[in-house]
């Protein structure tokens, strides 16, 4: 990122940065303040409404929707045009965008729904063909109206610089009006998108519930057409909700997270683009909220990448830990061949020897009293498996060690007593060869 | 050669071509993408090669060379991995781990591009919808000179998209050609084609650069909307027409040539005289034919259409009410009654109306006479209902006898049975049911 901003033609003085905090700090003029009061507001409310279309697993759907607005606008551009003559009224470009953003999701519904195709194609059709719809109609608007579509094209693309007080209160109605409805209705919204077929068997209308989620999405899209533009106000709605997934599993933070994260996107897209000479607003705020997303999914407590790989090499060391405990186990006992022992590698050696479950020299590895402890109870696990699949899940002994392998390590120590009580009740013996330690 | 010819050849043909060779390009790689229920990654990669495409852009400074394609195929194949990336390690479900790479790769793109735009004459719009106008040809204007390399090959001659996209057709043909049955498998089974031998991820990440690589060579000319539908529409259509893979390739084909040159016909030729303005947008025409033919396929596919599915419906609809009447009335002929009135007929058949249009469809064919007041069956019509009574009496029998129901409770599956062929599970057939009544024989009639 800031790769791309220092490559502008701006020098950074001393005064970008007290500048910056009169923007953040609505302080910064009368224009700049609408438009980032806007933005902030519209992220807001795409953060908390895209978390249900996310979970509905319909976040291309809205990319879809997005896109069949185009044609919607250039119609209700030449209504206006005819009726008005004046050819900017925006709420009826909203309407108009809105009508066919709601058609092509009926269509995709439709495609889905009497056809062998699936939904990623219906999506597809719909997506390119409204959208060739509108470019035709751009095309043709023009020399219709006999005025200069530009207005239309800030609609694609998003363009902040055009937006007027008036536009900004819209988008901030529609805004509030997306978290109050998505507050009151939480609890509907999340039974539904979780599972909806338990919703609809306690008796809740899930068709109804469905088409207000679709409204709000719907809103939200139309009210972010002039911010950030019809390409990109998808990444409003999919992203922020993307990334608060990854810091929490209860529903309720998630949604509040994903607002923060989409109006902190719009708040802080939206100043830098206006200090940034060359930097669209609603470009800038995508790839803030890319940011966003980036850091969550690298850095997240739970489900982040790093703390997942974390989990994984801990478990993989265990794993290797206790093959390793296992064999010397077996090579001290006399049944396994010494030739045949598993020899760890320098990093697990390293590791046993912090961890003081072996001594000795490298040639001759002796295990210290804690790792005898360990290994015994590794290879009585094991022998416990052997015997459990064997009598039990009827697997054919040339097969059990194989198996044993990969379920050892699982089981808790008292669930290791259980088996084995259980095995002494049934008169099983508990090891194949009687080296019960 | 006339004026007319030489105008369209000048001005219509090479745009034309490009348009059409993007289509069959897209089209017979969007196969493999539909099957696999990949048909956004056309959409994903086609949004987000904006910024290599840019990035090349910006490194030479000039907007028609190799390193641009380069960094938009680097950038395509970039979306590939990050949604694999996102997905994977993330644990993202896909669409959305689509809909966040490209979308964040296009606003990139976008921003780079309004940092480039005051040095340079570039703009995303022209990724957006191509620019098919601007692709002209200068042949000679009589056919005499016509056939010369400098026609074709020279300066002035085919037009250098024209080339990169006949280039690239011949490219997907190849891929698809020497790899379908690879292809095929691994769409349709990856872990057969794993256990066959056949690298399925090698086949997903070839197929990618493939398509990467046509959306690259194809955007430049025609747009993404309109790869995006390419990939996507004569794959859908012709699934909807055929069953077979290799047939669905061909009809996707055809659909996509149909699209290319009717829809540029439409906006650049037709729309002028039937009253537009000025001509209209090629590529967004080209959309909107490829819409049209997807929904007269879905009304008239003769196996898979709404129309032909409606109609099998209803005429399954008429067997049932035509076997629920002969039968009623054969069964009111074993208690005694020869003719009965069509009121009692009712319930039996849920409703006054549907007696009515039974009782005139099975006269019409001969089964029945229908007095006002009375119905009765025909010789035909007795030979009809007791093969209805038989079937439904068969599988009554088989219900107790095989599946183990109650005979109190086999009646109403046997209303459903009846109208299918026997049971036929044993020989000789039994004669008496499980309620103690005759079973018709096979060629009954009284």
């Amino acid at each position: 990122m800031s790769l791309i901003f220092s490559m502008g033609t701006q020098t950074h003085d001393a005064g970008f940065w007290s500048q910056l905090m009169e923007i953040l700090t609505f302080r910064a003029g009368y224009n700049t303040t609408t438009v980032v009061a806007g933005t902030t507001l519209l992220g807001i409310a795409a953060g908390v409404v895209g978390v249900f279309a996310m979970l509905r697993k319909r976040a291309l759907v809205c990319d879809a929707l997005s896109h069949a607005t185009l044609p919607g606008i250039c119609i209700a551009f030449l209504v206006s045009d005819a009726l008005l003559g004046d050819a900017k009224s925006l709420p009826l470009l909203l309407v108009g965008a809105a009508a066919t953003g709601v058609i092509g999701v009926l269509c995709i519904q439709a495609i889905v729904r009497l056809t062998r195709l699936r939904e990623d194609a219906a999506i597809g059709i719909v997506l390119s063909v409204f959208f060739g719809m509108g470019m035709v109609l751009l095309g043709i608007v023009p020399e219709i109206a006999d005025t200069p579509a530009g207005g239309i094209n800030h609609f694609i693309y998003g363009q902040t610089a055009a937006m007027r007080r008036a536009d900004a209160i819209l988008m901030g109605v529609i805004a509030l009006g997306s978290v109050g409805g998505a507050a009151v209705a939480l609890k509907e919204f999340s039974l539904v998108s979780f599972d909806e077929g338990f919703a609809r068997s306690i008796g809740w209308r899930v068709g109804l519930i469905d088409l207000l989620m679709m409204a709000l999405v719907v809103a939200v899209t139309v009210a972010g057409l002039q911010a950030v533009g019809l390409l990109l106000v998808v990444a409003m709605l999919i992203v922020p909700p993307a990334a608060a997934r990854f810091w929490s599993e209860r529903m309720a933070t998630v949604v509040i997270l994903s607002g923060l994260i989409g109006g902190l996107s719009g708040f802080m897209g939206s100043a830098i683009s206006a200090m940034v000479a060359d930097a669209p607003a609603g470009a800038v705020i995508v790839l803030t909220a890319g940011a966003f997303f980036t850091l969550s999914m690298v850095a997240a407590p739970r489900r982040g990448v790093v703390a997942a790989g974390v989990r994984r090499a801990r478990l993989r060391l265990q794993i290797a830990t206790d093959h390793v405990l296992e064999s010397i186990t077996e090579v001290e006992r006399g049944e396994r061949d010494p030739r045949d022992a598993r020899r760890p590698g320098i990093l697990l050696l390293l590791v046993l020897r912090i961890r003081r479950l072996v001594e000795g020299p490298g040639s001759r590895l002796v295990l210290s009293e804690l790792g005898r402890r360990r290994g015994a109870r590794v290879h009585r696990n094991h022998r416990l498996w052997e015997q459990y699949l064997i009598s039990y899940a009827d697997v054919a002994p040339s097969h059990v060690d194989w198996s044993v392998d990969k379920v050892e390590h699982v089981l808790a120590g008292h669930l290791v007593e259980e088996l084995e009580y259980a095995l002494i009740a049934r008169g099983v013996p508990i090891t194949a060869d009687g080296a019960h330690p | 050669m006339s004026p007319a010819l030489h105008e369209f050849l000048r001005l219509d043909l090479m745009a034309m071509l490009a348009g059409t060779l993007a289509a069959l390009t897209c089209g017979l790689l969007g196969n493999f993408l539909v099957l696999r229920k990949l048909s956004l990654m056309g959409d994903a990669i086609s949004h987000a090669v904006l910024p290599g495409l840019v990035a090349g852009f910006m490194i030479t400074g000039a907007r028609t060379s190799l390193p641009m394609f380069v960094g938009a195929a680097i950038a395509g194949l970039v979306t590939v991995l990050l949604v694999e990336v996102i997905r994977r390690l993330g644990r993202v479900e896909p669409g959305a781990a689509m809909g966040v790479s490209f979308s964040i790769l296009f606003a990139l793109g976008v921003v780079l591009i309004e940092r480039a735009a005051s040095h340079v004459d570039l703009d995303a719009d022209c990724v957006l919808n191509g620019q098919m106008e601007t692709i002209f040809w200068n042949p000679p204007a009589d056919w005499g000179a016509f056939f010369t390399t400098e026609t074709f090959f020279g300066e002035a001659g085919v037009p250098r998209q024209v080339w990169t996209l006949l280039v690239m057709f011949g490219v997907a043909c190849a891929f698809v050609g020497l790899l379908f049955k690879e292809l095929r498998i691994a769409a349709f089974d990856p872990e057969l084609a794993t256990t066959q031998g056949i690298h399925a991820g090698a086949m997903h990440v070839g197929l990618m650069v493939v398509v990467a690589s046509a959306t690259v060579a194809s955007f430049e000319a025609v747009g993404s909307i309109l790869v995006i539908a390419m990939l996507i529409c004569p794959a859908a259509i012709a699934r909807l027409l055929t069953d077979r893979l290799s047939s669905q390739i061909w009809v996707s084909l055809i659909a996509a040539l149909t699209t290319g040159v009717v829809g540029y016909l439409a906006g650049a030729r037709w729309a002028v005289h039937l009253g537009m303005p000025r001509s209209l947008d090629a590529a967004g025409m080209m959309t909107i034919v490829a819409g049209a033919l997807l929904v007269l396929a879905i009304a008239f596919s003769p196996s898979h259409g709404l129309v032909a599915r409606s109609r099998r419906r209803r005429r399954l609809a008429r067997t049932v009410l035509l076997d629920d009447l002969i039968g009623a009335l054969y069964r009111a002929r074993e208690a005694g009654h020869d003719t009965i009135a069509p009121e009692a007929l009712t319930e039996t058949l849920h409703g006054h109306s549907r007696v009515t249009r039974g009782a005139a469809m099975a006269r019409a064919r001969g089964l029945i006479q229908a007095g006002k007041e009375s119905l009765a069956l025909t010789d035909a019509g007795i030979t009809a209902g007791a093969r209805v009574i038989r079937r439904h009496r068969l599988w009554e029998g088989y219900l107790v006898d095989r599946a183990g129901f109650r005979p109190d409770h086999v009646h109403d599956p046997a209303e459903l049975l009846e109208h299918l062929d026997e049971p036929g599970v044993e020989t000789p057939a039994p004669t008496i049911d499980p309620h103690g009544r005759e079973i018709p024989g096979p060629d009954a009639a009284d």
